[in-house]
This record gives C-alpha cells, structure tokens and sequence, in this order.
C-alpha cells in the first residue's frame, strides 16, 4: 500500500510540473487561436443579430430577424443550390475524372512527367490570375474569345458563355475543374504508388482481369485517398469565391450565385454587415455539419473495412 | 477535427476580422453631432501652433500624383506651421480601407468622396466635419458651380467640396453615324429606337453596355426615370417617402430600357460585359453609342487596340427626352470627386480646399485630365468637355447617380435591378417591388 501511495505521488507530481510545461507553451498559440479565431466567430455571431451598416457601433438590435430573412431569400436559396451543384460537379464528375487521369499517366507511360507537369499547371496559378485569362477566353466575340473563335472555326453555334443564365454555372465549373483537377490527380497518383505491388501481382497470379483489378484491388487499396480528396474538394467548393466573383460576380442577376459571394455581396457591397454575418455563421454551421458528418461516416466505414 | 475547424473558422476570419475594431469603441465614443463642435473663431494668436492634416486621396496616375503633392508642397511653403500627410491609395484599396476606418473613427481630415449616400451615413455616424460657414467665408462658396457643392451636402450642411463633377450623356462615333445615315444629336426616344434599327441594318453594334458590371446599365435606367418622372418622381420616392419606387415612372423607365433590348440594341453578350469590355467595342470603333459619365473618352483611349481611341472622330450628345415624359430635356444626371473633412480635421484643411479650388488650380487639373472643373470661370478647351460643363449647369435638376446617392444597401439593389430587367429574368414591376421593399429597409416607410 505505502508503496503505491508514493509511487502515485511522485507520478502526480511529475505530472503536474509536465502539465504547467505543457500549459506555458501552449500559451503563445491559444492565445493567437482565440484572438484571431475564437472571438471574431462570437463577435459575427454577435453582430448577426444586429441591422449594422459597419458605420459606427451596433445599436439596432433584431434578434433572429437576420437568419429569418436569409431562409426566406430566394437569392440565398439559389446561391445554396449553386453551391451544391458545384459540390456535386466536383464529387461525381471532377474527382472521377482526376482519378481517371491519374491511372492512365500513374504509371508506365511515356512521358508521364510531362502530362502529369501539364494537368498540375493551372493549380500552381492563383485564382485571380485563372479567373481574368477565362474571362478572356470566354469573351462571347470571336475576334476577342477564343474559345468563340474555335466554335466559329467548327461553324459551331457560339455561345454567350458568361451572359447566358442558363450556361454561366456550367462555365464555371469549367474552370474550376481546370484549376483543380491537376491537384486530386496528383493525390491519387501519389495513392496509386502507395499500393504494394506483391498484391497486385497476387491478383494477377488468382487470374483477375483489368475491370477486377480496379474495383477489389485499386479502389479499396485507395480508399483512404479517395476520402481525403473528397473531403477537401466539398469543402473548397463550399467555398468557393474568387473565381466567381472576379468571373461574374454572381451574375448575370444571381445566376452564379454562391454562397460566399452572397455573403460578400451583402457585407461589404451593400454594407449590411449585420445581415453578412449571419450569413457566415450559416456557412460555418453548414460547413461543420458536412464535417461532422462525414467524419462519422468515413469513421465508420473503416471500421467496416 | 481540429483540422476542420481550422478550415471551416478561417472561412468566417476575414468578415470576423473587420468587424473586431469595433468591440472596444462604444465606450469612449461620444454622440459627436459635428453641428454643435464649438466653432469658436479665436482671435489669431501671434505664433501659429503647428497642425497637421492627414489627406488621403486615389489619384495613382504618375502626373496627378505628383501634382497634388506639389499642391501640397507650395500650401507647407506658405503656411510654415502645416503639415500636410499624404496617402495615396488605389480606388478599391481605398474603399476597402474606409470600412475598416469608419468602424474605428479615426478618419483622416481629408479624404476622397463621391458625395450622396456613403458620404450622408458617415455624416450621421458622426465622422465627418460641418463646413458651411467655413466655406461661406471670403465669398469662396459662390465660386463654385451650385448644383456640383450641392452634392456635398446633407440636411443643408456642407461636410466637402467637389473639384469634379460632371454628367452623364451619350457618347457616339461620328463615322459610324455617317455610314448608317443616322444624324446627331439623336433628340428623342423614338428617334434613339429608328436610329437602332439603322444601325443593325447597317450591321453596325447600336449600343456598347456592360450590363455585367451593372452600373453603366443603371445609367440608363436612371436617365430614364429622370426624363419620364422628372425630379418630382424621385423626390417622392427617395426623399419625402410620399411615393414610391413602384410609381409609374421607375416601371415604365423599365418597360424603356427593354424596348432597346428587344430592338438588339446590344453588344452580344452585353449582360456578363464589364465596364472594360464595353470600352474596348467604343474605343475600337466597333460600336456607335454607349450612354456614360465625363471618364468615357479616356477609357475608350485606355481599352483600344491601338491605344488612340477614337477621339477624332468623337461626338457627345444629351440622353434622348422620352416624349410626354414629366423632366425637363435640361435635367442631368451626373456625379464626380471630391473631399470631404474628417470629424477632428484643423480650420487649415478648408484652407487648403479653398487652394485647391482656385480657377488657377482646376486649370491645371483639367490639363492633367482629373476631371471637369467645378469653379466658375475654368479655362477648357476641349469641345466634348465644354459640352458637358455647358450640359451640367444648364440642369435646374442635377440628379446624383442613384448608386451614390441612395444608402449603400438600395444603391446595390438599382444596380442588381437593372440588370435583372434586362436578362428579363424579373419584369419591372417586380425590379420595382424589390426596389421599393429595400426603400423601406434603409429610408422608410412610404408616407
């Protein structure tokens, strides 16, 4: 008994001089966390609840009036459902796609470097720079845009690609499949050389053929790529806005609408900075559900696996 | 998780950010009502005490930087206890600062305005200074141009001094008005609409707009309205509140505006078309009109393939009168720059305006291109210039753009309408609706 009463002393107090080290170097980084992080998020949540111009302090308080308004706003409602479109864009046709790049030039053939080097490129451009050179390529006037001038060259019906409503989405995910498509290609590539050949070879002794091989050998051994890529690419989606902006700014009337230039339109064009606030708070929550959830399920299923 | 939240936190930062100035500053903010600062004309002590004026303006171009640095050169030189601080910044750079300063209150004593809404908010937040009676002295307020200082005040009360100020009409290319056999200046609406179809007959573009970066289409709009509804409609809308912006004059300006989209007045693709797009058509002579402020010919030049423009073969005309509209064929619609005076700002700021805006300064102004001149009695030369100086105070109704005008929250909204209209993806009846219900957000209810 004695022994073990000391012995647990002493653990304690080494633990608790452990515990005060830990403590002063954690110091530095909270307190940059809460001040740059932790209360600006209560001070917008604060604010939301406010009819603020951001000229002057906020006096007018409404409540909830702010989130009521934003459920009840047709814009936001297409600006969400834009936004899930280009989550979904990006989940069912730009990941596979990359994927799909990424097992043609992944291994063997001639010149990978170079294509993989090609399809990387336009992730190295910033985002500014790739939105102003596509709106240049998009100029609907042939003499102008050159994507126009191709279809005029093919006496292919030219299309208005950033004026018309119905395209302008479409247009966008374009470029943002450009842009980004070189970067999860290169995660899965990276995935791809991740998997040990002695068990592809394995397969190929059992006498798989090639289709065999991508779904019980290539894509589960992927898995964890795959989860990851996914992951980032819904929440870059979520928030996308350079492009957008720079490229239509939302329009034309709210066509391209997403969420945070709705956000950006009302904080800091209207100057509703009350009303932009809330609508932050409405992305976070959105953003941390998908995170939430996702966590759990992709939890989950390795479990499974 | 932790990841997450990083990420997903840092999506808020930027807006959380901004807004952290203010936690710390309703405490030690007084009510400050600029009116009631003491102004207390002390006797003039023998020793001046030195003083300090902060100025900020947004003239980036090389000439006129360094002009107004020399302005401010020979003002030291005369008044040896001023000390003038410059900061020059880019026009968004600048706007993006100014929310950030005006949540913390701390404004410079001189800086770049456009007058109307923006300036009225920071009036009634208590950061900029009463200079009326400052102004009024030595005569120095009838120098100016009224309708151009008007735009510079609220309730009455001056808080700026404009040193541009111009108006919106059409500009047109000479040649191209040959070849389609249409003759300016084009008087009417009926007119503007037969002189359309001539153009696209002649395969000529009509009109260059830029329907994407919205205002340049407001303009129209707003023209529109001025003409079919004259002051009376814009007053009872925006100032009285004893009508509304669903009266018939915004909705038929509307059902106007649509009359050209439906002639093909339009570039293709004018709805996603910036400002620079429309420029580049205007400047490469590749369209007849295009309905802009006194900055027209220089971003024509700016924006050409060759870099000219089309000054030689450049003409000007008034926005068409709609027939049996209720505004005067004189009345305007315009705007410019100016400076307004920060809350704290010294007697020697208005001073330095009052230097500014001699008919000896705003010549030298003009050479450079800053604008038009707003003193009376301004040497111009060049005929288009003249032509709007002329248009400009021949209007008994000088109308601000909207934009500015209105409250920042309804300004986006004309703007946002507008374009609406135009991609038909709102009637005007709607257009005006939303209009109006944004009225009675940031004005009040109708009376």
């Amino acid at each position: 008994m004695v022994t073990i009463e000391t012995l647990k002393k002493r653990k304690s107090r080494r633990f608790s001089s452990d515990r005060i080290k830990v403590f002063l170097f954690l110091i530095p980084a909270a307190v940059l966390l809460l001040v740059f992080l932790v209360i600006p998020i209560f001070q917008c949540l604060y604010y939301s609840l406010f009819n603020w111009n951001g000229m002057g302090p906020a006096e007018d308080f409404i409540g909830i009036i702010n989130y009521k308004k934003i459920i009840s706003d047709n814009v936001f409602l297409r600006a969400l459902g834009n936004t899930f479109a280009i989550v979904g864009l990006s989940l069912f046709v730009q990941l596979p796609l990359a994927l799909f790049l990424a097992i043609m030039i992944g291994r063997g053939i001639k010149g990978r470097a170079f294509y993989r080097t090609v399809f990387f490129l336009p992730y190295v451009l910033s985002e500014t720079i790739t939105a102003v050179m596509w709106r240049i390529l998009y100029n609907p006037d042939p003499s102008r845009g050159f994507i126009n001038a191709v279809f005029q060259a093919f006496g292919w019906k030219m299309q208005d690609w950033l004026g018309n409503m119905n395209l302008v989405l479409f247009s966008i995910f374009i470029v943002l499949t450009w842009k980004y498509i070189g970067f999860h290609m290169l995660l899965y590539i990276t995935g791809l050389q991740n998997i040990p050949r002695d068990v592809e070879e394995a397969a190929l002794i059992d006498g798989v053929n090639k289709r065999q091989m991508l779904t019980y050998i290539t894509l589960p051994l992927l898995g964890g790529t795959i989860r990851t890529s996914a992951y980032l690419s819904v929440l870059g989606s979520l928030q996308v806005y350079a492009i957008v902006w720079i490229m239509t700014k939302g329009g034309p009337v709210n066509a391209s609408e997403v969420l945070s230039t709705y956000m950006y339109r009302f904080s800091f064009v209207r100057f509703q900075l009350g009303y932009g606030a809330a609508v932050a708070i409405v992305m976070l929550i959105i953003s941390l559900i998908f995170s939430v959830t996702y966590m759990s399920i992709t939890r989950r299923t390795e479990h499974i696996a | 998780m932790k990841k997450i939240l990083t990420l997903t936190l840092v999506a808020v930062f930027m807006v959380s950010m901004l807004l952290m100035g203010t936690s710390c500053k309703g405490a030690e903010e007084e009510p400050a009502a600029p009116a009631e600062e003491p102004a207390a004309e002390e006797p003039a002590p023998e020793e001046k005490e030195p003083v300090t004026i902060t100025w900020w303006h947004i003239q980036t171009e090389e000439s006129q930087k360094a002009y107004w640095q020399d302005l401010a050169d020979r003002f030291m030189d005369a008044n040896p206890h001023v000390t003038i601080e410059i900061t020059v910044m880019e026009n968004e750079n600048f706007k993006a600062k100014m929310t950030t300063v005006m949540q913390t209150g701390e404004v410079p004593d001189l800086f770049q305005s456009w007058g109307g809404g923006t300036m009225n908010a920071q009036v009634e937040a208590g950061l900029l200074k009463d200079i009326t009676d400052k102004l009024a002295e030595d005569g120095f307020a009838d120098t100016i141009s009224p309708g151009a200082l008007g735009v510079y005040s609220y309730n009455g009360r001056n808080y700026g001094v404009p040193r541009d100020m111009g108006m919106v009409g059409i500009f047109y290319n000479t040649e191209l008005f040959d070849k389609a056999g249409v003759t300016a200046p084009i008087a009417t609406w009926a007119d503007l609409l037969e002189a359309v179809d001539k153009f696209n007959a002649a395969g000529i573009t009509p009109i260059a707009e830029a329907a994407g970066d919205k205002w340049p289409a407001a303009f129209s709009w707003e023209y529109l309205v001025t003409r079919i509804g004259g002051q009376a409609a814009f007053d009872a809308a925006a100032n009285t509140r004893t009508g509304s912006f669903t009266d018939e004059p915004f909705v038929q300006a509307g059902y106007k505006l649509l009359e050209l989209v439906d002639a093909d007045a339009y570039q293709d693709g004018f709805l996603a078309a910036t400002w620079g797009d429309a420029a580049t058509i205007m400047g490469n002579g590749e369209a007849a009109m295009n309905c802009m402020g006194q900055w027209g010919p220089g971003s024509y030049r700016e924006n050409s393939a060759d870099g000219k423009g089309i000054d030689d073969k450049l003409g000007w005309f008034p926005f068409p009168m709609v027939e049996g509209g209720a505004g005067n064929p004189n009345d305007a619609l315009g705007g410019g720059n100016g400076f307004v005076v920060g809350k704290d700002a010294p007697d020697e700021a208005v001073d330095f305006l009052k230097f500014m805006l001699t008919v000896e300064e705003q010549d030298k102004q003009t050479e450079l291109g800053m604008g038009v001149p707003v003193v009376k009695g301004a040497t111009v030369e060049d005929p288009i210039l003249l032509q709007i100086i002329e248009g400009r105070d021949k209007a008994e109704y000088l109308q601000l753009y909207y934009d500015q005008y209105l409250p920042p929250a309804m300004g986006s909204v004309v703007n946002d309408i507008v374009q609406g209209i135009m991609a038909k993806a709102m009637t005007p009846e709607e257009a005006c609706q939303m209009l109006e219900d944004s009225a009675v957000e940031n004005i009040g209810p109708r009376k």
